[in-house]
Formats: structure tokens, C-alpha cells, sequence
């Protein structure tokens, strides 16, 4: 097995494992956490990627590369939105799930299904 | 190569950003100065564009430093990109005059934060929707799809309750997991094909396993971000919780933007990888949509969970156009009056969609609830409110002049034409539920008291004037698009859908 099919298989265990613990869990931290994990598994994708497109005297096509720090910085941003958002939550409502929220106000009567 | 005029292109994506910052540096008490200021000029840059585009006939393009894609990346503003564009700064223009009263400096009064930050995300929300569909580099487009996430999921939650918090959050996760399904679609084809270029791209396609996964993670993603039934469950709480503004901004705008990206890349990037099934598909959690978000629009006790669900309904419209748009023959993505009329659908939406909003905000200020069994005395109270909605509503049901019309007019010729009946009875029974749901609220509304209602807290006219402009805006632009109309490519794939829309529409 080559370095790049072997990582290349990790980069999509990766995948799996955070996809399934994101659709699963019920709980918000969780599902983040399962983000970052299928995060990491694309940008180990885009390793692979980049060192596939390898040629002589260079290591790795760099183009990936470069995009894999943008995905990094984004994903980034985007788990500090929810973990700040998270807190706010719990900090409000004392809990710090997504099932039923709670009608603040009885002027809002829920009739979702 | 860059055409004349394609600096323009660079004018549209970066001059909402540097308003952003421009009105975050300045503080609560100027941003919304400097917000409205930058969309009368914002405004202008636009309109540049869409005069540049009909008068040359084709597409602007701009390479950013003169580097030509795979290397470099490209703006370009074809017919869908201006439509957007025009569309995206009237509505955020619309929302910035109306939230004036709300975040806008009031004399003998701190600044509040929640008033820089909606300013701030606002522009924001315009800058980033003018990235996307601009953009031809599909990394480029995942970070301005980011952008438009990050910007449009704090608008949510301005008030900080507990409920519109677990809204932004729900929001947020659906969100992420599109954007990383999109992003790993987009790595999938830079390791098959080498560019991320649109146009490269659609040169470079093969049939092949890696292309039909790569295209359903993006399109998998891309519906998670728009909402599309069964993936529309964090819209409802979402908009119906935020700020009437913010919820008109994001119903008629933001889901709209990944739905743009949905369009190029079936009709653009892959015209030829598809089959009946895929488009019946898509077709199908379109109808699905409509039907189930009317239905339960109708059973709503809210009126802006009502408006809410009537999106759920309306974005199913856009997505009868792959069905419709698919030609047996060539088994190829075509576009034509389908793709138009799928496009005027998106704009009429928009329009209406945010009228609705902005009234439903306006009523609920007034009354102090927004319970549609207690609206009544409402239309003596606020007749401009209710008109208003009820014209937003015309927009909806797709009765003429309205440009709702002309949009499901183009479907219902297209579904004729190719001789799928099936998608004119979705069309025809989800005109009836939302005529159901529009004259449910206008009858409570004009129901009679006893005593004249007494508004908790009067509304300002003018407030109801821009309420009133974008619907009167959806009502007529109908009128528009009937005339003959210069013929501008659409999408870049040739076809002269605006002539072929003229000859449809007579």
C-alpha cells in the first residue's frame, strides 16, 4: 500500500466517524466535535491530494496546500461561532441541548409539529 | 482575459466589505449612516454592471491580478449574477431603510451593541451574497458561501433569547455540515480535474464515479443551506425568530445564495452528467416542499412562522426547474423558459418574501403579539401593513400582473412542453394552499371589532411604505418582464432565455 492510498483511506475513516457522530448526536457539543473530525478527514483529502499531484524536485502540488490553510481558517471561525453561541445558550437557558427549546414568552405558542 | 469594464465586478464584491468595516470602525451611533450610504452607492455600482452586461450582450468578466484561471481566480457577471446583484441590494437596501427605526441612533440614548453588530452583519450578508454570484472559482465560492453563513446566523439571534439562540445554533449546524459536504465535493474534483474554475471544469467533466460523488456532496450541501425539504428544518424557528429585517434579509436573500451555486453547477459545470432520475429527484423534494410547507403554513398560529413556512413552500418552486429544464433528447441540463422562469421565481420570492417580513414585523410592533386568530381590527388599524401583504401575497399565489406570475406561468408553458403534467398539478394545488394561507391572514385581519383596535405602540408610515414599495415592486415588475426584453445570456452556457422569456410570456 503507498503513503498516499493509506492516508488517503484515513482521510476518509476520518470522514465517516465525523459525519456519523454530526447526524447522530443530539447534543450540539458532540455534533461540533464530529465537524472538526470530518473537517480534519477533508483536509487530510487535500493532503493526499496535493502529494498525488507531486512532481519532480516538488513535493507536493501546491495548490491545495494553499487552500487547505483558507478551510482551516474557516473551520476554525465557524467552530468558535458555535461554541460562543453554545455558551450564550447555556448561559440563558441552562441548558445547552437543541431538543424543545423552551417558549420564553407566552405570546410565542409553538405549534410546530 | 478581463473585458472593459470588468474592475466594476471588483467594485460590487469588495465595496460592501469595506463599508463593513468602515461602519464597524465608526461605531452603533454612525454605522447605520454609513450602511445606507454605501447601498446608494452600492446601488449605483450594480446598475453600472447591468447597463455594461445589456449593452455589450455578454458576460463581464474580471481576473483578479491578470492571472488566468487554473492559476489565477475570476469574477463574472453573467445575467444570473446581475439579476442576483440588483435584486440582493434592493431588498438590503429596503431592510436598512426599515431597521433605521429599530438599530438606527436615537437622540439621548447610548449605542447599543446590538445595533452595531446588525449593521455590521447586514452589510456583511450583502457582501458576501455579492461573492457568490460573482464568483467562478468554487474554493472561492466556498469561502464567500462561508462568509454568507457567518454573517446571516448571528442576524438570528440579535435579541439573545434563549429560543432564537437554539434557532441560530440548529441553523448553524446545518450550515456547517453543508459547507464541509460542499468543500469536500470541491477537493474531489480538484483531484480529478485539476482546476476549480467553473468554466475549466465544465470543459474537464467526464461521467465518471469521482464526478457523480463530488456532485452529490455539493449538491447534498448546497440543500442543507437552502433549506430544501427534508433538510428545512432549522428555517422555520430561524427566520420567524429574528428581527422583522433580519428575517426579510434572510428569507429573500441568503437561502437564496447557495440555491445560485445549485444552478451553476448543474446547468453550468455539468449540464451533461445528469439523468431523468437525478432531476426527478430534485423535482420531487421540490413538490415535497411545496406541499408540505403550505400545508403546515396553513396551521400555523404565528403569522411570521406562517411567512416562515410559506419559504419552505416557495423555495420547492425553485427546484421544479430541473425536471422541467432536462431534455430527453440531448440528455442535457438545457436552459431555457424553465431555468427563466425558476429565476423570476427566485426574484418574485424575494421581493414578496421580504415585504411580508417587514409588514408581519410592523403588525406584530403594534399589536404586541403576532397571533394570526387575534389579528383582527388590524387592516382599519394598519391598512398600508395589510395591503401590503396582501399584494406580497399576489406575488406568491402567481396571479398577474405579478412577476409570480410570469415565473409560474414559464413553469406551468415548460411542464406542457415536455409533456410533464404531473409537475402542473404540483404548481396549480401549491397556488391553492398559498392562496389559502395569503386569505386566511387577510381575513382575520379585516375582521370587524367591537371597539377600533389600539395599537401598543404606533408605526411609523413610512416604515409601511417599504413594506408597500417591495411588494408594489413584485406586483409590477411582472409588467416588466412581459415586454420584450433585451436578450442576455443567462448563464454562460449561451441561450437567449430573455428572448425566449418575451416569446413565452405573450
Amino acid at each position: 500500500m503507498t503513503t498516499v492510498t493509506l492516508f488517503g483511506l484515513c482521510g476518509a475513516i476520518l470522514v465517516g466517524l465525523g459525519l456519523y457522530s454530526t447526524l447522530i448526536h443530539p447534543q450540539p457539543l458532540r455534533k461540533l466535535i464530529g465537524f472538526n473530525l470530518l473537517g480534519s478527514g477533508i483536509f487530510l483529502i487535500f493532503g493526499v491530494i496535493a502529494r498525488r499531484g507531486a512532481w519532480s524536485g516538488v513535493g507536493g502540488d501546491p495548490v491545495p496546500q494553499a487552500l487547505v490553510i483558507t478551510g482551516i481558517v474557516v473551520a476554525f471561525a465557524g467552530t468558535a461561532l458555535a461554541a460562543g453561541l453554545l455558551l450564550r445558550l447555556f448561559e440563558e437557558t441552562g441548558t445547552a441541548t437543541l431538543e424543545s427549546p423552551r417558549a420564553v414568552d407566552p405570546a410565542s405558542d409553538r405549534s410546530e409539529p | 482575459m478581463s473585458t472593459s469594464g470588468g474592475a466594476w465586478l471588483v467594485a460590487a464584491a469588495v465595496w460592501p466589505l469595506i463599508a463593513m468595516l468602515s461602519g464597524f470602525a465608526s461605531g452603533g451611533r454612525h454605522a447605520s449612516r454609513v450602511a445606507l450610504v454605501s447601498m446608494g452607492v452600492g446601488l449605483v455600482i450594480v446598475v453600472v454592471i447591468a447597463v455594461l452586461v445589456l449593452a455589450g450582450g455578454e458576460p463581464l468578466v474580471y481576473l483578479l491580478g491578470g492571472w488566468a484561471p487554473p492559476l489565477g481566480i475570476g469574477l463574472r457577471a453573467d445575467g444570473l449574477a446581475v439579476v442576483m446583484m440588483l435584486t440582493t441590494v434592493v431588498v438590503i437596501g429596503s431592510a436598512g431603510l426599515y431597521a433605521r427605526a429599530d438599530f438606527g441612533p436615537r437622540a439621548g440614548l447610548p449605542e447599543t451593541r446590538q445595533s452595531l453588530v446588525f449593521w455590521t452583519l447586514l452589510l456583511g450578508v450583502w457582501g458576501a451574497m455579492n461573492l457568490v454570484v460573482l464568483g467562478r472559482d468554487l474554493f472561492n465560492l466556498y469561502v464567500g458561501l462561508e462568509l454568507l453563513t457567518f454573517a446571516a446566523v448571528p442576524l438570528v439571534c440579535l435579541d439573545g433569547r434563549g429560543e432564537t439562540l437554539t434557532a441560530a445554533l440548529r441553523y448553524l449546524m446545518f450550515a456547517l455540515l453543508g459547507s464541509v459536504l460542499y468543500l469536500l465535493g470541491a477537493v474531489l474534483l480538484y483531484g480529478a480535474y485539476g482546476t476549480l474554475d467553473i468554466s475549466l471544469l465544465a470543459e474537464r467533466v467526464q461521467p465518471e464515479p469521482v464526478t457523480w460523488a463530488a456532485a452529490g456532496l455539493i449538491t447534498a450541501g448546497l440543500l442543507a443551506k437552502t433549506a430544501l425539504f427534508p433538510l428545512h428544518l432549522w428555517l422555520p424557528p430561524a427566520h420567524a425568530g429574528a428581527p422583522a429585517a433580519a428575517s426579510a434579509v434572510l428569507s429573500a436573500l441568503v437561502v437564496k445564495g447557495s440555491f445560485v451555486l445549485v444552478i451553476r453547477l448543474w446547468f453550468e459545470v455539468m449540464p451533461g452528467l445528469w439523468n431523468v432520475a437525478a432531476t426527478q429527484l430534485l423535482g420531487v423534494l421540490g413538490a415535497g416542499a411545496i406541499l408540505y410547507g403550505s400545508i403546515l403554513a396553513l396551521r400555523q398560529k404565528r403569522l411570521k412562522l406562517l411567512i416562515a413556512y410559506s419559504t419552505v413552500a416557495q423555495i420547492g418552486y425553485l427546484f421544479l426547474m430541473f425536471p422541467l429544464a432536462f431534455d430527453v433528447g440531448s440528455a442535457r441540463l438545457e436552459p431555457g423558459i424553465a431555468l427563466t422562469g425558476g429565476l423570476l421565481q427566485l426574484v418574485s420570492h424575494a421581493l414578496a418574501k421580504g415585504a411580508m417580513f417587514m409588514a408581519a414585523g410592523l403588525i406584530a410592533v403594534a399589536l404586541g403579539h403576532d397571533r394570526v386568530a387575534d389579528l383582527g381590527g388590524v387592516a382599519r388599524a394598519l391598512p398600508i401593513s395589510v395591503i401590503a401583504f396582501g399584494l406580497a401575497g399576489v406575488s406568491l399565489v402567481g396571479l398577474p400582473p405579478s412577476i409570480g406570475f410570469v415565473a409560474k406561468w414559464l413553469l406551468l408553458s415548460a411542464a406542457i412542453a415536455t409533456g410533464q403534467w404531473w409537475w402542473t398539478m404540483v404548481l396549480i394545488v401549491g397556488s391553492l394552499l398559498t392562496s389559502g394561507y395569503v386569505i386566511l391572514v387577510l381575513m382575520r385581519s379585516m375582521s370587524p371589532l367591537a371597539d377600533p383596535l389600539r395599537p401598543v405602540v404606533q408605526v411609523a408610515r413610512s416604515r409601511e411604505a417599504i413594506a408597500l414599495a417591495l411588494s408594489l415592486g413584485a406586483l409590477l415588475l411582472g409588467l416588466v418582464a412581459l415586454a420584450p426584453a433585451p436578450s442576455v445570456s443567462i448563464i454562460s452556457t449561451g441561450a437567449v432565455a430573455a428572448e425566449t422569456l418575451a416569446g413565452a410570456g405573450r
